[in-house]
C-alpha cells in the first residue's frame, strides 16, 4: 500500500489524542462561549444555504443574489436599499453590531440529506451564526430541525407547506414567506367573484407532505364558499408526463382544474393541461379554468404561453407599488438587470430582519434574537405591513393573487397582480388543526454551547 | 495478530492510525489562511467519510468479490437509518438499540431482495435490485408516509414515547452518556484540530468493519466469492451451488449498508427519503470503481474523494476566488476567477464529471492504480533496473460486471 | 370503454418515448457492446437543438422605445427579431412559429456529428474495458454535457412550443362514435406517435433491407469473421453510433414541446430506458420497441382513478413492479437472447 511505517511512539501519540478525545466530551470547545459561533474578531459570518445544483438551481441562484445584495447594504456599500424604507431604524449600515458583515455559501441539492450535510459544514467549519434561504418545504424542515439542535437561528427560504410553521415549527426557526393555507385563504374570495360559486373542482396533487397540504388547504376554503370537489389524485413526484391524469379530467364534470404541483411538476403539468385544450373547453355551461395555488416567476417562465389566464397567489411581486418594494427593486435591478423573484424577496428581507434584531436585542445570542423577532411589527421591506406572530414564527401579512398576463410586455410582466388580500383574511389561529393543533409547539429556543 | 498475516498486520495498523489521526491529517492549512477552505476537519464531513467508507466497503464485498454489481444499495442505507430513528422515537437517544436494529432489519432486507435478485445475473441482477430499490424510494417518498415522514423525513417529535428516557437523559444522539455532537476542539499555533465524539464513534465501527472484511478477503469464503467472479459456470460444473455464497455476500454487504445508514442517523437524528434514490446507490458504485472495485482500501479513498468534492468544491464561491488572487492585478485576477468560475461552487458537478472520466480513461484499476504506478514510478527513478515495465503492462483487470 | 380507449392512446404515446430511446441505446449496445449511460443525456441535447434554433430564429436586435418604460422607469428596450424584419412580420413570425419541426433538420446532422465525435473521441477506446468503466465513463460524460448545457441555458425549464397550428385537440371519441368531449388526444401527441412510428419503421427497414444493414447485422452477429471478410466494420459501427445519436435526438426534438425541455431530463429517463432495454431484452432490437410500449401503456392504465383506488401507489411502482415479474418469469427479457450481459 503505502511506503509509511509504523512507530511505537506514533501509536502512543495517537492513542493520547484518542484519550482526550474521549475523556473531555463535555468541554465542547476550547473557547468559553455563551453560545454557538459567537463571533469574537472584528466579522459576523452568515450562512446561505441554497439550491444550487439541481432543477431549483435558478431559484437558489436568485436568492444567493438577493442575500449579497443585503449583505452589501448591511455593511454600508451600494444606495442601502430597503435600510432607507425599512420602519426599524437600528441598522445603521456599519454591519450587525459594529461587526463586518461576511457570508459562505452552501448547496441543499433540494435534498434534506445534503441541506443539512452543508448547513452543518458552514456551521461547524466556517462559524456561521445563523442559515438562511432555501428552496423546498422538506428541505426547510429538516435543517430547521438541524438549527435547532446546534443553537442558531434559521430563516427559511422558499418554503410553502403549513408544517415548516405547524407542527414542525422550531424555537430557533424562523417564516417570512406565506404557505398553503394562506394561499388558499387569500384565493377563495377572488374565485368567488371571478369564477362563481358554483364550480367542480378537480385536483392533481403532488403525492408528498407539501402537495397534501395544499390540496387539503385548497379543498377547505374552496367548499367553504359552495365549491364541489369532483375528485383528488395524487400524482407522483417522479411523473414528467401528466397525460395519463390529466385526459380524464374533462370526462369527469369538472369545469375546473386545481393543480396543486410545484417546480418542474407544476410546469409539465400545466404545459399538458394547456395541450389538451382545456382551457378551450366549455362543461357545464362554463369556461373551463386552471388554478395553480402556488406560483413563482421561475414556473411561470418554464411554462411559457400555457400561463395566460391562470389564477395563483404569490408572496410578493416585484410590481407592487409600495416605498420598500420600490427601493428593493431599484437595488436589485440596477444591480443584476432585471427584477427580483418572489423568493429573492424574502430572503433579501429575512437578511435585514435578522441583523435589525440582533441590533436591537444588542446581541448575537440567537434566544435573544429570537425574542426580538417574536411579535415584531415592521414595514418597508416590499410586503407592506407585517408582523412575526410569537407563538408559531409565522410571518402575517397581505397576500396577492396573481394571474398570467394576456399581452406581456417584456419577460418580466408575465404576471399581473389581481388583487391584494389583506392580512386579516389570511389570519388563523396558532393552534389550526392544519398547523399541528394544540399539540405543536416551538419548544424552547437553544442557544447551543 | 487477530488471525492476520505479519503484512496485514501491518497494513491495519497503519490504517488504524490513518483514521484516528484523521482530524490532524485533514486540517493542513491553518486557520485564517487562504487554503484552510480545503480542510476537512470538521465533525460532520468527518463523519461522513467513516460512513461512507464503511457502506463502500461493504458494497465492496459484494461487487469487488463476486462480480455481482447492485444498484439498490441505497434501499439498506435507508432502512438502517429509519430504523434508528425509529428506535430513538420509541426508547430513548441512546444509540446502541437502533443500531442493532438497523443490522438485523436490513439483513433481512438484504436477504429478501437478495433472494428474488440473485435468481439472475449481469445486468438482469442489477436492473432487479434498482428496481426494488426504486419502488422502496416511491413508496418511502408518499405512500408510506406514516412510517417515513415522506419529503420532510422521518425525526424525532416532542410527543414521541421514548420510554427509556430518563429525566435529564441526552437529548441528542449519544452512546451510553457519550453524546455524539459534542466535541473537543484544541487549538495549536494557529491550527485548530477538532476531535469529535462522533467521529471517532463512527472511525472505531470503521475500522472494526474494516477488520472483518479483511478477514472476509482472506478468507476461503472470499476465494469462493472471487472464484465465483472468475468463472461462476465452472464453479456449478464442479458440482457447487454457488447461490448461497452469493446470497450470503449480498446479505452481509447489506448489513455494512444497514449500519452506515444507521450511524447516519446516530451522528444526525434525520432520516430522509433521498437516502434511498438511485442516484445514491449509483455513488457507492462510482465511490468504488473510482477507488479500485477489489482492492481493500480503494472504495474508502473512492468514499473519500467524492464526499470531499460534494462537501469543499460546492462551498467555493466567487468571493473566495477572489480573496485567492486578491494579490494579483485587477484584470489577471478577474480572467482567473472567470475561467475557474464554471468549475467551482455551483459548477462543483462539472468538475466531478470530469474528474470521473479522466480516472476512468486513464487510471482502469482507479485510484489505487494511480497510487501504486506513482509507487512504480518512484522506485523506478530510484533503481533503474527495477521492474519498470510494469507501469506498461499492469495486469488487464477482470470485467466486473461483463 | 371510453377511458380505457384514453389510457391506451396516452401508452402508445409514452410508449413511443420509451421505444426511441431504448432502440437507440439497444443499437449501441448491439453493435458495440458498450452500456451508454449517456444516452439520456443525447436525448436531452436533441430536445435543445429545438431550443436553440429557437434561440437562434429569434435573435433580434435591440430598439429604444422611449414611449415606454421598463421596470427601472428607464426607456424599454425592444427586441425585434432580424427573422422578423428580413421576412416581415407575417412570414418571419411563422419561421419562429415553425422552430420545433425545422429542428429535426438542424438536429439530424448536429447530432450525427456529436455521435461521431463521441464514438471516435472516447467510446472507441471503451471497447475492450469491462462494462462497469464503460458505465462509468459514460456517466461522466452524461453530467459534464449536462453541467455544460446548464451553465448556457440555466437550470429552469425552457418552453418550446410546437407550431400554432398543431395547439389544441382532436375530439377522437365522436370520430368512433362516443359522445362529445369523452376521448380528447391532443394533436402534437398524435403527431409524435406517428414521427416514432416511422423512425421505429426507418430503422428496421434500414437494417433489413440495405446492404450497410445488413452488414451490420452480420457484424453484430461475429464481428470477427465481417472483418476477415476484409469489411471495415468498425467504420460502420461508428456509424451506427451516430445514427443512434440521431434517433435519441429527433426523440428529444419533437418531445420538446410536450415537456419544457430541462437539463436534467436525461437523467430522469435514463433509469427508465434501462429499466425499458433490459425488460425487452440486452440487444434485442424488436424486444425494446415493444417493451417500450407495453410499459408505456401499463403506466398509464396504473395512473387511471379506479386502478389506483383499488392498490394505492401503484403508479408510483408499477414499471419496476413490471420490470421484477417480467425478468423472474423470463430470465432474459421478452426477447434476449442467451450469454448476452449475463455473466
Amino acid at each position: 500500500m503505502t511506503k509509511l511505517t509504523i512507530s511505537r511512539r506514533g501509536l502512543i501519540k495517537t492513542g493520547a489524542f484518542v484519550g482526550a478525545g474521549l475523556a473531555m466530551p463535555t468541554i465542547f470547545t476550547s473557547r468559553a462561549n455563551a453560545f454557538t459561533n459567537a463571533p469574537m474578531g472584528s466579522t459576523v459570518t452568515l450562512g446561505f444555504n441554497v439550491p444550487q445544483t439541481g432543477p431549483y438551481a435558478d431559484e437558489g441562484a436568485d436568492e444567493l443574489l438577493a442575500q449579497k445584495l443585503a449583505v452589501e447594504h448591511l455593511n454600508g456599500e451600494g444606495d442601502g436599499g430597503c435600510l432607507n424604507t425599512f420602519t426599524s431604524k437600528a441598522l445603521k449600515g456599519n454591519g450587525i453590531l459594529g461587526k463586518k458583515v461576511e457570508f459562505v455559501t452552501g448547496d441543499t441539492q433540494t435534498k434534506s440529506d445534503a441541506a443539512r450535510a452543508s448547513a452543518r459544514s458552514m456551521i461547524e467549519k466556517d462559524g456561521a451564526i445563523m442559515i438562511n434561504g432555501g428552496s423546498s418545504s422538506g428541505v426547510a424542515v429538516a435543517v430547521q430541525g438541524l438549527c435547532q439542535e446546534a443553537g442558531v437561528i434559521f430563516m427559511a427560504g422558499l418554503t410553502h407547506s403549513n408544517d415548516t410553521t405547524g407542527k414542525d415549527r422550531k424555537a430557533n426557526g424562523f417564516r417570512h414567506f406565506f404557505n398553503a393555507y394562506m394561499s388558499a385563504a387569500a384565493l377563495a374570495p377572488i374565485l368567488a367573484k371571478e369564477l362563481g360559486t358554483d364550480r367542480n373542482a378537480y385536483h392533481l396533487t403532488a403525492d408528498y407532505t407539501w402537495g397534501w397540504t395544499q390540496q387539503e388547504s385548497m379543498q377547505a376554503a374552496t367548499e367553504a364558499m359552495g365549491w364541489k370537489t369532483v375528485n383528488n389524485v395524487l400524482t407522483p413526484l417522479a411523473t414528467t408526463d401528466f397525460s395519463s391524469y390529466i385526459a380524464p379530467v374533462i370526462n369527469a364534470g369538472a369545469d375546473v382544474l386545481v393543480l396543486n404541483h410545484y417546480g418542474g411538476n407544476m410546469v409539465n403539468s400545466l404545459t399538458n393541461a394547456v395541450q389538451f385544450g382545456l382551457l378551450d373547453k366549455m362543461v357545464n355551461g362554463k369556461d373551463f379554468k386552471i388554478i395553480v395555488p402556488l406560483y413563482s416567476e421561475l414556473m411561470a417562465a418554464g411554462a411559457g404561453d400555457n400561463i395566460k389566464g391562470v389564477l395563483g397567489s404569490m408572496n410578493y411581486n416585484w410590481q407592487l407599488q409600495n416605498e420598500g418594494s420600490k427601493a428593493f427593486v431599484k437595488s436589485f435591478g440596477e444591480k443584476y438587470g432585471r427584477p427580483p423573484s418572489n423568493s429573492a424577496q424574502t430572503c433579501y428581507a429575512q437578511v435585514l430582519l435578522y441583523a435589525d434584531a440582533c441590533e436591537r436585542a444588542g446581541t448575537f445570542n440567537p434566544c435573544g434574537v429570537a425574542e426580538a423577532l417574536e411579535g415584531f411589527e415592521f414595514d418597508g421591506l416590499g410586503n407592506g405591513k407585517t408582523m412575526y406572530r410569537k407563538e408559531d414564527h409565522q410571518c402575517f401579512k397581505d397576500v396577492l393573487v396573481v394571474r398570467g398576463a394576456q399581452n406581456p410586455t417584456t419577460a418580466y410582466d408575465t404576471l399581473e397582480i389581481v388583487e391584494v388580500t389583506p392580512v386579516d383574511h389570511v389570519t388563523y389561529p396558532p393552534n389550526h388543526p392544519m398547523f399541528g393543533g394544540d399539540d405543536a409547539s416551538l419548544g424552547t429556543c437553544n442557544a447551543g454551547a | 495478530m487477530l488471525g492476520l498475516s505479519k503484512k496485514d498486520t501491518t497494513f491495519l495498523l497503519i490504517v488504524m492510525f490513518l483514521t484516528l489521526a484523521t482530524p490532524i491529517l485533514l486540517q493542513p492549512f491553518p486557520e485564517g489562511s487562504g487554503l484552510a477552505q480545503f480542510n476537512a476537519g470538521y465533525p460532520d464531513l468527518m463523519q461522513r467519510f467513516a460512513i461512507y467508507g464503511i457502506f463502500a466497503i461493504g458494497f465492496n464485498i459484494l461487487f469487488g468479490l463476486t462480480g455481482y454489481l447492485s444498484f439498490g444499495h441505497a434501499a439498506f442505507l435507508g432502512v438502517g437509518s429509519y430504523s434508528v430513528v425509529w428506535m430513538y422515537k420509541l426508547l430513548s437517544y441512546n444509540v446502541l438499540p437502533g443500531l442493532i436494529l438497523a443490522v438485523i432489519m436490513s439483513a433481512l432486507f438484504a436477504l429478501l431482495i437478495g433472494y428474488v435478485s440473485l435468481r439472475r445475473s449481469g445486468i438482469y441482477f442489477s436492473i432487479l435490485t434498482l428496481a426494488m430499490a426504486q419502488m422502496s424510494f416511491n413508496l418511502a417518498y408518499s405512500v408510506l408516509t406514516p412510517l417515513t415522514n415522506g419529503e420532510t423525513g422521518l425525526q424525532v417529535y416532542g410527543d414521541d414515547p421514548q420510554v427509556l428516557m430518563g429525566e435529564g437523559g441526552p437529548t441528542s444522539p449519544h452512546f451510553f452518556g457519550i453524546v455524539m455532537n459534542e466535541a473537543t476542539k484544541v487549538d495549536f499555533a494557529g491550527w485548530q484540530f477538532t476531535f469529535s465524539n462522533g467521529y471517532y464513534f463512527c472511525a472505531i465501527i470503521a475500522i472494526i468493519v474494516f477488520y472483518i472484511s479483511l478477514r472476509i478477503f482472506r478468507s476461503p469464503f472470499g476465494l469462493m466469492l472471487r472464484a465465483i467472479k472468475t468463472n461462476q459456470t465452472r464453479m456449478s460444473y464442479t458440482g457447487l451451488n454457488t447461490r448461497p455464497y452469493t446470497l450470503a455476500a449480498f446479505v452481509i454487504s447489506g448489513m455494512y449498508a444497514g449500519l452506515a445508514g444507521g450511524l447516519l442517523a446516530a451522528m444526525d437524528p434525520l432520516a430522509g427519503a433521498e437516502r434511498m434514490q438511485w442516484t445514491a446507490s449509483g455513488e457507492v458504485v462510482l465511490m468504488t470503481i473510482l477507488g479500485g472495485a477489489g482492492t481493500l482500501m480503494g472504495p474508502v479513498l473512492g468514499a473519500g474523494f467524492i464526499k470531499y468534492f460534494e462537501n469543499i468544491f460546492s462551498k467555493i464561491n466567487d468571493n473566495v476566488l477572489h480573496g485567492w488572487f486578491a494579490v494579483l492585478p485587477d484584470g489577471l485576477e478577474d480572467t482567473i476567477v472567470f475561467l475557474m468560475h464554471p468549475f467551482i461552487g455551483k459548477g462543483w458537478h462539472l468538475t466531478l464529471g470530469l474528474l470521473f472520466m479522466l480516472v476512468v480513461i486513464f487510471l482502469p484499476g482507479g485510484l489505487i492504480e494511480g497510487g501504486q504506478r506513482l509507487r512504480n514510478w518512484i522506485k523506478r527513478d530510484k533503481e533503474p533496473k527495477g521492474p519498470s515495465k510494469d507501469t506498461e503492462h499492469h495486469p488487464k483487470p477482470k470485467p466486473h460486471v461483463a | 370503454m371510453d377511458a380505457i380507449i384514453l389510457q391506451i392512446l396516452n401508452g402508445l404515446d409514452k410508449g413511443s418515448a420509451y421505444a426511441l430511446i431504448a432502440l437507440g441505446l439497444t443499437l449501441i449496445f448491439g453493435t458495440l457492446g458498450v452500456v451508454n449511460f449517456a444516452h439520456g443525456a443525447l436525448f436531452m441535447l436533441g430536445s435543445f437543438c429545438a431550443v436553440t434554433l429557437q434561440r437562434l430564429l429569434s435573435l433580434s436586435f435591440t430598439v429604444v422605445d422611449p414611449t415606454k418604460k421598463d421596470f427601472l422607469g428607464n426607456p424599454l428596450k425592444v427586441d425585434t427579431p432580424y427573422v422578423v424584419d428580413w421576412f416581415g412580420d407575417a412570414a418571419g413570425n411563422a419561421i419562429i412559429n415553425w422552430s420545433v419541426p425545422l429542428a429535426i433538420l438542424f438536429a439530424i446532422p448536429v447530432m450525427l456529428f456529436i455521435g461521431y465525435a463521441m464514438e471516435r473521441g472516447l467510446i472507441k477506446h471503451f471497447y475492450k474495458r469491462p462494462h462497469a468503466d464503460q458505465i462509468l465513463v459514460t456517466f461522466g460524460l452524461a453530467i459534464v454535457i449536462q453541467e455544460i448545457v446548464k451553465y448556457f441555458y440555466g437550470a429552469n425549464p425552457i418552453p418550446t412550443p410546437a407550431p400554432a397550428a398543431f395547439k389544441g385537440s382532436l375530439d377522437f371519441g365522436v370520430m368512433i362514435g362516443f359522445a362529445e368531449n369523452t376521448i380528447i388526444y391532443p394533436y402534437w401527441r398524435l403527431i409524435y406517435f406517428v414521427f416514432s412510428a416511422v423512425i421505429v419503421s426507418a430503422v428496421f427497414a434500414f437494417l433489413r433491407f440495405t446492404t450497410f444493414g445488413m452488414v451490420v447485422r452480420a457484424g453484430m452477429a461475429d464481428r470477427e469473421t465481417v472483418g476477415l471478410l476484409g469489411i471495415n466494420i468498425d467504420k460502420r459501427f461508428t456509424i451506427m453510433f451516430g445514427m443512434a445519436a440521431a434517433v435519441a435526438g429527433l426523440a428529444g426534438v419533437m418531445y420538446a414541446p410536450i415537456n419544457s425541455p430541462n437539463y436534467h431530463m436525461g437523467m430522469d429517463f435514463l433509469v427508465l430506458s434501462f429499466v425499458v432495454v433490459v425488460v425487452g431484452g440486452m440487444g434485442s432490437l424488436p424486444g425494446a420497441v415493444l417493451a417500450g410500449f407495453l410499459l408505456g401503456i401499463l403506466e398509464s392504465f396504473a395512473s387511471m382513478n379506479e386502478v389506483k383506488s383499488l392498490i394505492p401507489g401503484i403508479d408510483q411502482i408499477i414499471i419496476y413492479l413490471v420490470a421484477i415479474i417480467i425478468l423472474l418469469t423470463r430470465p432474459r427479457g421478452l426477447m434476449g437472447r442467451k450469454g448476452v450481459m449475463e455473466e
